[in-house]
């Protein structure tokens, strides 16, 4: 199971400078460890102390914020689209 | 962590304008003042800092007052290093002390701050845009861009065409003619996403990652949103140099609101006020509240909206700086409420016929706030308030159509005239509209 994820610029240090990535995943916190597989290091940066997402950082999936979903437990799918992106931005 | 370095930008046309670096607002890491807007550690917010020491030296109200009828007059306190900045005659906007509103409210002293008028696209995103766009040039940019509810794409493509830079907006689709006309007048690319505001925000901060653009409201955020301290400084002057007691601004993001404050205390840093305690109370949407539900709900964190209302230019379900508001609001002694749709339309006559002044469904939201906030005995009637008022009505027709009746048709002659005036007299406004005397 692949699913895209949308890197920012900020992480893609990372990544070798990648914007985008395959992963692996059936959860967004499965996503989240198997980023840090592939790319150590990252999940220090997505995640605070606790290991939640950082509160200025937003994750979507398919373009639909994970708070209006079911959070990190949110079920990934085959070719879906994970994004993450800053949270400060706009307005 | 990247050590600041002074930008190295436009030498030649440097001023001494004591622009530092960027510093992360929650861990304080440093970055050089370029194209960046959060902090690679912790994703917080950057801010621009500044040498308050060199300014005071180089500042007084006297030299302020000898500089141009616009926003920069404030260039000091401003992140830019040209000398000479995009100045399209932003801001200096009227602050107007109401009569008839005030006394219909049962306040003494209130201030209508009116950037209905600003220039040159009437809303306040001017101050924001010129600042942003300033920046943009002396960071080399040649595209600009930005997230927009409407007044900021307007703003962007215009101060955009005045400086010779190319434009893409990207706007809801769902939004007001006027807005939308407004902006493809000046010939940018325009964008319009299927999609609420957040969508769209989203979108262009994957489009900044993969196109070297300057997007005013993301990798130039720390720039722009330095604009709207304009906005506290203006009315600390028109004031006559002291600050209010009491403010009330809307809230989308927060920025604003919250820059307005940090206007207010740059200028008591620096000495050219004095210091004193302003409450700041901010207006929402009730079907786009995020920041007053928390405010209500006495949290410290915000959870995001899907928007339903007719503000739309307030309507930012996923607000970046909500959490700044909230710790604002709550640190200075004011507060946060929100008002519908029916009440922003109520306010927005209520302004026009007490002030002449026709604002959009901001400004109606605002003044609906403050209405509310003096009816639960929040604002004290002595108190010197400002309300800011941020956009103009023609932009958003759509809101008060229907609600505001239909001119007399008559024929051009005195007696239909005299007929037509003297039902005029008897029957309330909305039950004549039909009529053909």
């Amino acid at each position: 199971m692949s699913v895209t994820v949308l890197i920012p610029t900020p992480l893609q240090q990372f990544t070798k400078d990648k914007a985008t990535l395959e992963c692996g995943g059936g959860t967004i916190a499965e996503l989240i460890e198997s980023l840090e597989t592939n790319c150590p290091g990252i999940k220090a940066r997505i995640c605070d102390e606790a290991g939640k997402p950082r509160r200025f950082l937003n994750l979507y999936v398919n373009s639909e914020d994970i708070r209006f979903l079911n959070g990190t437990e949110t079920p990934l799918q085959d070719g879906d689209e994970v994004s993450i992106v800053p949270a400060v931005a706009g307005g | 962590m990247t050590l600041a370095t002074p930008t190295k930008t436009n030498q030649s046309n440097l001023t001494c304008t004591p622009l530092l670096n960027l510093r992360c607002k929650e861990c304080g890491a440093e970055y050089e003042p370029k194209a960046t807007h959060v902090c690679e550690l912790c994703f917080g917010p950057l801010e621009v800092t500044y040498d308050y020491e060199a300014i005071k030296n180089r500042v007084s109200r006297a030299t302020i007052q000898a500089g141009p009828n616009s926003i920069w007059r404030y260039r000091d306190f401003l992140p830019v290093t040209s000398a000479e900045p995009i100045d399209v005659g932003t801001g200096m906007t009227p602050l107007i002390k109401s009569k008839r509103l005030a006394q219909r409210l049962g306040l003494k002293n209130l201030y209508i701050k009116n950037d209905a008028v600003n220039m040159p696209t009437l809303s306040f995103k001017d101050r924001v845009v010129s600042v942003a766009l300033t920046r943009a040039k002396e960071l080399g940019f040649t595209t600009v861009s930005c997230a927009s509810t409407g007044n900021l794409a307007n703003s962007t493509a215009a101060i955009a065409a005045h400086a010779g830079l190319d434009c893409c907006v990207f706007i809801p689709s769902d939004l007001e003619a006027g807005k939308v006309l407004g902006t493809l007048i000046y010939n940018p690319t325009v964008m319009a996403v299927k999609g609420n505001y957040d969508q769209v925000n989203r979108l262009c901060c994957e489009v900044a990652n993969t196109h070297g653009w300057g997007f005013v409201n993301i990798n130039l955020r720390p720039y722009y949103s330095e604009g709207s301290k304009t906005l506290g400084f203006e009315v600390a002057e028109q004031l006559g140099w002291k600050l209010p007691d009491h403010i009330v601004a809307p809230l989308a993001s927060g920025s604003l609101y919250t820059k307005i404050y940090k206007g207010f205390q740059e200028f008591v840093k620096v000495g050219l006020v004095e210091d004193k305690h302003v409450k700041f109370s901010g207006a929402q949407a009730e079907g786009c509240s995020p920041i007053a539900q928390a405010f209500a709900e006495k949290r410290d964190f915000i959870t995001p909206v899907k928007p339903d209302t007719i503000a739309k230019s307030l309507a930012i379900g996923n607000p970046a700086d909500g959490i700044y508001a909230l710790e604002l609001a709550e640190k200075t002694g004011g507060h946060i409420a929100s008002v519908t749709d029916a009440e922003i339309i109520a306010a927005i006559k209520l302004l026009a016929e007490t002030e002449g002044i026709f604002t959009e469904t901001a400004g109606g939201t605002t003044i609906a706030v403050l209405q509310k906030l003096v009816a639960e005995g929040k604002i004290d009637p002595e108190e010197t308030t400002v309300v800011y008022i941020t956009g103009n009505g023609l932009k958003t027709q759509e809101a008060v159509q229907g609600c505001i009746g239909e001119p007399f048709t008559i024929e051009a002659k005195l007696d239909s005239f005299e007929r037509a005036y003297e039902r005029s007299q008897t029957l309330d406004r909305l039950e004549w509209q039909p009529v053909l005397v």
